[in-house]
């Protein structure tokens, strides 16, 4: 491996392991948790404006369709 | 994402097929835009990070007066930089909804800030990991530490305003005024090494002068800027679709996606 001589050096990073890999850790964390939240606000974005299209009648599928989805 | 249901029920917009980029202002054409375009930024991200994290470890030498505790600057410096370009986006969007009344504008600026703040507590948190090896403390408040923590309470700010109010067309014109007067912090972060003493270290890449790093060095930290680049587009985009059906729900277009959403389950 370039740079290092072992993998065990590469995750020591000459005794700065924990500020290195704490900052890359937190980071790559904070990128899932937003990617993760994203893709929530979607999922329940989408339900919440079927549920009320059924609500207000603007479901294009007629009323009694929108009764048995109910 | 077909995207034809979508077209067909384009009443709204007299020339969809027009030549202009200005037709994607208009929600119904940005939002299947949107959805094709952020898949493609999203690859080009993951790329771009696993190039840029293979420079980061095992091409870039060892820095010889830091050591490896440096290898925080491959994420610090473009977590810093995208903190301060989105939050300048964000007022460039607010500017234009303010002025051209564009709804979507206002929209734009709102789905960029999360990962705006995201990128600004990234950028606190590395420094602050960087700060106690090399400078014995985790936090001091120098001009540079102090103004960029002020920018992630604007963004906190800004969400927190253009949730609370109920009215969009006001939480739209409140976030707009926060994003815009806000905006004055950002060059005094970017300038606050020059203009005052700060223990925090001068800009190691600026226009005007040769970069004080090993070419290598500056490869890995501007593979990883354009990957956060690529990422705050994908997931800008993905964040914006949702807020744009919200927004648009009693339009008929908005109807024919949510039937073929509900249908797909």
């Amino acid at each position: 491996m370039m740079q290092w001589e072992s993998w065990s050096a590469f995750w020591d990073m000459g005794g700065a392991g924990f500020f290195v890999w704490g900052s890359y850790g937190v980071t790559f964390a904070v990128i899932a948790l937003e990617l993760v939240l994203v893709l929530q606000r979607r999922k329940e974005t989408v339900k919440r404006l079927l549920r009320w299209r059924r609500a207000v009648g603007k479901d294009g599928s007629g009323r009694a369709g929108a009764r048995m989805e109910s | 994402m077909a995207s034809g249901s979508i077209d067909q029920d384009n009443r709204m917009n007299p020339s969809p097929r027009g030549p202009s980029v200005l037709r994607f202002a208009a929600p119904q054409n940005f939002y299947p835009l949107a959805g094709r375009l952020a898949p493609w930024f999203a690859v080009t991200a993951a790329v771009l990070t696993l190039i840029g994290l293979w420079l980061a470890f095992f091409v870039a030498p060892v820095d010889a007066t830091q050591g490896n505790v440096y290898r925080v600057i491959f994420i610090h410096v473009p977590a810093a930089w995208m903190s301060m370009f989105i939050y300048l986006v964000m007022a460039f969007w607010s500017a234009v909804g303010l002025v051209m009344n564009t709804r979507l504008s206002f929209v734009m600026s709102q789905a960029l800030a999360p990962t705006g703040a995201m990128f600004c507590f990234v950028a606190l948190w590395t420094g602050a990991l960087w700060g106690r090896p090399t400078w014995g403390a985790y936090w001091v408040w120098d001009a540079r530490l102090t103004s960029q923590l002020l920018l992630l309470f604007l963004y906190f700010g800004f969400i927190a305003l253009t949730r609370a109010i109920e009215d969009p067309r006001r939480g739209d014109r409140a976030g707009a005024i926060i994003a815009l007067v806000g905006a004055v912090n950002v060059p005094v972060i970017y300038f606050s090494v020059k203009w005052w003493n700060t223990l925090h270290q001068g800009a190691s890449v600026s226009l005007t002068k040769a970069p004080s790093m090993a070419s290598t060095m500056l490869m890995g930290m501007l593979v990883l800027a354009f990957a956060s680049w690529a990422y705050t587009l994908a997931v800008t985009l993905w964040r914006v679709r949702p807020m744009i059906l919200e927004r648009e729900r009693h339009t008929e277009w908005v109807g024919a996606v949510l039937d073929r959403e509900g249908g797909r389950k």
